[in-house]
């Protein structure tokens, strides 16, 4: 049980409302209208060293600073839980314990930054997490912390669900945004950033389920508790880690910013499975380079993970053990990319299935050195994509070249896998 | 045709909407549940409610994973093929089942209660290998056990559940 996000759980069902409120749940609201400006509550998560838990790391508060005070018109907040990245799971378990942390700290933003009305765009197979939702509003609403006049302060906002059809590129922001207004969900230019033209073309701020959850606590306590939460002097808080693979106890975990990742392996998920052991991971989703077995004791945080040539990501951790082909882990991930482009741009839509056929060449035995040298410069050509997703897509596939060369020219040399899995 | 229940229900989530269209995913997630599948005649009625073209409903619906643009069995089998289901699942889950079901995958069995598909991470991957048969989410699967799962769904088609 960590001590902020997981704080309200219980046991194998949902927290209630009463529960929540006993924890100390809505004391945040309550103290931040009464005592404090938006101005005020946004310094606050500034000062916290709060940063994006979708995958991008950037600071929150900063981020809420960009909306202009000033335009006239309706301004948005978005919750991105749409969480299709493979080997990421928190929100849903996060949203599956308990749901009232997202929705006093999208109060709580909307306070903030002026918002009147939000969205929680949710994905397919993510059912229950809204239906949790839906309850957690309809609550809120009757017990005054939600709608009109909240908490007998003259500030009033509400929050809507929106249930997605399940596609990947949703949760790119942009593409969300489309996404919500019912258009078909490419991404949109930046700029013009969300902030100043989002949705409808109003100022909106999308941030993730757990960037969001993480706001009444960083309220309730304070910005220097909430730094003093991670492990290491330069992070600030608690991460929700889930990691899956090869390891004995795949789980997801609260733990601090700043944890080593042999810590994370051994003790949350009793180590690897026997039989096996560590030869890498992806550290934060499938768009995040590999770290390997010099890393084992890095601590996790986004800058660190950074420097190490990767990115902390989501915190969703999928590990490797000793008998598992590179190779073909890679081709798994760059196919599933290939599949989820929109569409929209050549290089993503062409340059995506060609490096997958190059890698299943390699893989099958067939590759030429030539081959690798083409992997090479893809890496470099996928970032001139109109998005994110086809760099995020080459992320392994540089983790795999400069980690894993070796074992690249193995499958060219000897013409065959030298792995036996299948 | 829908029944009038089917159409003032959407015709007032249509309302509720901000604009119009931004009730579509509702809507054709509607249809598809009264069809079993988004029909031609599903996508004529999608536009009338949202009041769009047929071809800017089409659009949507070639796009997203659980919209069926085509007829399938009374209940989707996806079965996650993403990195984390991969690592315990290997590639051959999903061919296993595909040679178990007798049919190849994207076809429907014969007695038209399942199509199977592959699918994008389900967001369940601590509890990898997963699979959804229509709303239902299977963890930790073996051939064995899924094959038990499948055959619980079958068993609920014929009873009339979900
Ligand atoms: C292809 C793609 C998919 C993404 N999927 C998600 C997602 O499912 N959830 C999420 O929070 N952010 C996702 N993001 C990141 C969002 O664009 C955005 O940065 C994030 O929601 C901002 O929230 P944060 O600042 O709280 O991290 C995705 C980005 C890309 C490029
Ligand atoms: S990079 Fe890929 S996902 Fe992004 S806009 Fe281009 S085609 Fe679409
Ligand atoms: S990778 Fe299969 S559920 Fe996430």
């Amino acid at each position: 049980m960590g001590p902020l996000l997981f704080r309200h759980n219980r046991p194998g069902r949902v927290v209630t409302f009463g529960e929540y409120q006993e924890g100390g749940g809505f004391a945040a609201l309550t103290k931040a209208l009464q005592e404090y400006s938006p101005g005020q509550v946004q310094q606050t998560v500034i000062d916290s060293g709060l940063r994006g838990r979708g995958g991008a790391g950037f600071p929150t508060g900063r981020k809420w600073s960009f909306v202009p005070r000033d335009l006239p018109g309706p301004r948005w907040l978005i919750c991105n839980c749409d969480e299709m990245e493979p080997g990421t799971c928190k929100d849903r378990i996060l949203l599956e314990a308990n749901p009232y942390s997202l929705v006093e700290g999208m109060v709580l933003a909307c306070y903030a930054i002026g918002v009147r009305h939000a969205f929680i765009f949710i994905r397919r197979g993510y059912e229950q997490a809204a239906a949790n939702l839906q309850r957690a509003l309809a609550e809120a609403r009757e017990a005054g912390l939600l709608g009109s006049n909240i908490n007998g302060s003259d500030f009033s906002c509400d929050i809507e669900v929106h249930l997605s059809a399940g596609r990947y590129i949703c949760g790119e922001e942009t593409a969300l945004m489309n996404a919500l207004e019912g258009k078909r969900a490419n991404p949109r230019a930046k700029p013009p950033f969300p902030a100043v033209k989002g949705l409808w073309g109003g100022p909106t701020v999308v941030n993730n389920v757990e960037s969001l959850a993480n706001i009444p606590d960083i309220i309730l306590n304070g910005a220097d508790w909430f730094k003093s939460l991670a492990r290491i002097p330069a992070a600030a808080g608690t991460k929700l880690f889930s990691i899956s693979g090869h390891v004995q106890q795949p789980a997801c975990v609260e733990l601090p910013l700043g944890v080593p990742l042999g810590e994370l392996i051994d003790t949350a998920c009793g180590g690897m499975r026997s039989g096996s052991s560590f030869k890498s991971c992806l550290p934060g989703g499938a768009s995040t380079p590999y770290l390997t077995r010099e890393h084992w004791d890095l601590p996790l945080d986004f800058d660190t993970v950074a420097a190490a040539g990767s990115r902390l990501g989501t915190g969703g951790l999928v590990v490797f053990d000793q008998d598992t082909c590179m190779v073909r882990a890679t081709l798994n991930l760059v196919r599933f990319y290939a599949r989820e482009s929109c569409g929209w741009c050549t290089p993503c839509r062409e340059g995506l299935p060609y490096v997958v056929n190059m890698l299943q060449k390699i893989e099958a035995g067939e590759g030429s050195m030539e081959h690798i040298a083409i992997l090479q410069d893809h890496v470099k050509y996928l970032n001139y994509a109109f998005c994110a997703l086809a760099p995020g897509a080459m992320g392994p596939v540089e983790g795999l070249l400069r980690h894993f060369e070796g074992e690249l020219l193995e499958h060219v040399i000897g013409q065959k896998c030298p792995y036996k899995r299948a | 045709m829908i029944p009038k229940s089917l159409e003032s229900e959407l015709q007032a989530r249509v309302a509720h909407a901000i604009t119009p269209r931004e009730a579509a995913v509702d809507v054709m997630k509607a249809l598809q549940v009264h069809y079993g599948w988004l029909t031609d005649e599903a996508v004529a009625e999608a536009a009338e409610l949202l009041g769009l073209a047929t071809l800017q409903v089409e659009e949507l619906a070639t796009f997203y994973e659980m919209i069926y643009r085509r007829p399938v069995g009374k209940k989707v089998i996806h079965v996650c093929d993403s990195i984390a289901c991969w690592t315990l699942a290997g590639e051959t889950l999903l061919q296993q089942l595909a040679e178990r079901l007798g049919i190849n995958v994207g076809e429907t069995t014969a007695d038209g209660c399942f199509t199977l598909l592959p699918c994008c991470c389900l967001g369940n991957c601590t509890e990898a290998p997963t699979m959804m048969v229509g709303d239902n989410i299977y963890n930790r699967l073996t051939l064995q056990t899924a094959l038990v799962y499948i055959e619980g769904e079958r068993r609920l088609i014929e009873g009339g559940l979900r």
